[in-house]
């Protein structure tokens, strides 16, 4: 009886803890609430994802009002595979934050804190579990205005900053898509994804439909920050409070590539997108772009936490390269590094939070001679860094890895070539905090700051054990990230 | 002029998001680029509610004596992106207030301006 209506308790739970939190108030039973609230979300997205592997395909009709006429949840190979990241995180996040979010905000605001947190939550599986073109949208705005709340929490006044612009930007994408979504629901009449692709099969690339897609790239592209529509994410990163950053940055761009990828594979369809329209060409340029202009900045960051916001535009790069190159490899490495950068980059902003916590910022100059001082926070953000390397034994190996399989498949060696030396750029920065934290004399004072609290301390190790774990052992990502790719170039929905 | 008489709400949706795009990006004040924001948006309700309606259309009201129907689904649709629209226009306002409080301004050259000041002493 449960377990029929999982799809809806998915998205259900989450947003309905939201106003119960607002309405208890109490910081503890607030912070109780979000944790079991993400806890059940994570649970209910093994449980099905562990469904799917069996019968292939979940449909649910909301309110029992049959597809394409109601609104149907859709769980299939790829849904299930981001549902179960999201959630994972979510789930790690909400434990992390009582110590964080205690440290950094002022009491009378933890509640909404944690209300916010399900809201963005149950914003994000909305999107992921929906096969209605405009639910997606209107998940995506209660994810996106949970979202700028988030980051305006952050003490530094640039947190309002950062999420003015994020709000404009935000918005602007959102727009986008809807507009995209208008001109398709005018050319086909429907509104469920796997019906639309149907009838646009019949239809074919007439204008409309072009400009449908055009309107939809673009705006999913400013929503996952693809290069040079990323000046919204390195404020919003560095200045929202650290349980935030840890959720946006390891699951909030990511939702957005899977819409992407939705629309372009299962809706337009790899035919239209991939042979006749250079969609793939701008994507790769754009791609590169992104890898080594983002890499680059990233260098020059005298803060530890803006320097992992840049990465985080690199690494979506790597991200939509797999996308551009539109092959099983290419595919299985995009869908891959979506879960293993989102535990990857989790981990470091978790252990980073941590680092703020103590030593009161992460600027490079207080990071001088920190791992005496926090010896296990400063080896996992060692070991995290690896992974966002791509050095073998770690989950950034498997991704990179596929990365290039699809490229030389592709026949584009040099593109190969060019994922293995833009990764030496990652070293360079991973190194500058190796350099600050093991190799510097202590800044005055380091000697007094103590290890971060053993809860953050220990869902933060929990990532970076998952990144290690998943270097090895890659029978859950790299066949689940398979059958996503198999799903997308199959063209069935 | 034919394809103007014939598609003109399509002119004014484009003209209202344009609009909106351009005071967003030329206005330097901060409710102002909400404004631009709120314009930008009310565009994209006309093109989901323009095409919808038929000359002479009813509700869908099943009887005799009505023939004509103008599909309701649009109006459905844009009274949600209505409500999102307000709720963003709400957030980004309360958002402007906040900035006022922290920064003394609305002005986005003086904010930038305050905070290259504001950065250099940490």
């Amino acid at each position: 009886m449960i377990a029929e209506h999982l799809p809806a308790l998915q998205v259900v739970v989450p947003l309905a803890a939201a106003p119960l939190i607002v309405l208890l108030r109490q910081p503890g039973v607030a912070w109780a609430l979000a944790v079991a609230a993400s806890v059940f979300a994570f649970g209910a997205s093994l449980v099905l994802a562990a469904e799917v592997a069996r019968v292939g395909v979940i449909s649910y009709a909301m309110g029992n009002w049959p597809p394409p006429w109601g609104i149907e949840y859709r769980v299939d190979a790829l849904s299930a595979f981001m549902l179960v990241l999201v959630s994972a995180i979510g789930a790690l996040v909400a434990p992390y934050a009582l110590r964080s979010v205690a440290a950094e905000l002022p009491r009378e605001q933890h509640y909404l804190f944690y209300a916010v947190f399900c809201l963005c939550l149950a914003g994000l599986l909305g999107m992921t579990i929906t096969g209605d073109a405009f639910n997606v949208f209107v998940f995506m705005e209660i994810a996106s205005l949970s979202m700028y709340v988030l980051i305006a929490l952050g003490r530094d006044r640039r947190a309002l900053l950062a999420s003015y612009q994020y709000l404009l930007l935000g918005t602007i994408g959102a727009t986008f898509y809807v507009i995209g979504v208008g001109l398709l629901y005018l050319v086909t009449g429907t509104l469920n994804i796997a019906d639309m692709a149907e009838r646009l099969a019949q239809v074919g690339g007439t204008r409309p439909v072009l400009a449908a897609l055009a309107f939809i790239t673009v705006g999913l592209s400013l929503k996952l920050a693809l290069f040079p529509l990323h000046l919204w994410l390195p404020n919003a990163y560095a200045y929202a409070p650290s349980a935030a950053t840890a959720l946006l940055a390891a699951t909030a761009t990511k939702v957005s590539v899977y819409v992407l990828l939705r629309f372009y594979f299962t809706v337009f369809g790899a035919g239209l997108v991939v042979r006749t329209l250079p969609v793939p060409e701008i994507l790769i340029g754009l791609s590169i772009a992104a890898i080594v202009t983002a890499s680059l900045v990233a260098l020059w960051q005298a803060d530890f936490k803006r320097l992992l916001a840049y990465s985080s535009v690199a690494q979506v790069g790597y991200i939509t390269l797999g996308i551009g190159l539109a092959s099983a490899d290419g595919l299985t490495a995009a869908v891959v590094h979506l879960f293993n950068h989102g535990i990857t980059k989790g981990a470091l902003f978790m252990l980073v939070g941590g680092i703020a916590l103590r030593a009161g910022g992460v600027n490079f100059a207080r990071l001088q001679g920190l791992g005496r001082a926090m010896p296990v926070t400063c080896l996992g953000v060692t070991l995290a860094g690896l992974s966002l390397i791509g050095v073998p034994g770690t989950a950034g190996f498997i991704s990179k890895w596929y990365l290039v399989l699809g490229a030389l498949e592709a026949g584009h060696w040099w593109l190969a070539g060019l994922v293995v030396l833009t990764s030496l750029i990652a070293v360079a920065y991973v190194w500058r905090f190796v350099e600050a934290a093991y190799l510097s004399a202590p800044a005055p004072g380091a000697a007094r700051i103590a290890e971060a609290p053993l809860p953050m301390l220990a869902v933060s190790w929990v990532l970076v054990a998952a990144c290690i774990w998943f270097g090895f052992d890659t029978s859950f990502t790299v066949e689940g990230a398979r059958r996503a790719a198999a799903l997308m170039l199959g063209g069935a929905p | 002029m034919e394809a103007f008489a014939s598609h003109y709400s399509y002119f004014v949706t484009v003209l209202l998001m344009a609009a909106g795009l351009y005071i967003m990006i030329a206005r330097g004040n901060l409710v102002k680029k909400l404004i631009g924001l709120s314009i930008f948006q009310t565009s994209v309700y006309l093109l989901y509610i323009a095409p919808g309606k038929l000359i002479g259309g009813t509700a869908p009201i099943v009887s005799q004596a009505y023939q004509v129907y103008s599909n309701p689904l649009p109006h459905v649709l844009i009274l949600t992106a209505i409500v999102v629209g307000i709720a963003t226009l709400a957030l980004g306002l309360a958002i402007v207030v906040r900035i006022r409080e922290a920064y003394g301004s609305i002005e986005e050259d003086e904010i930038i301006a305050a905070d290259v000041g504001h950065g250099d002493r940490e």
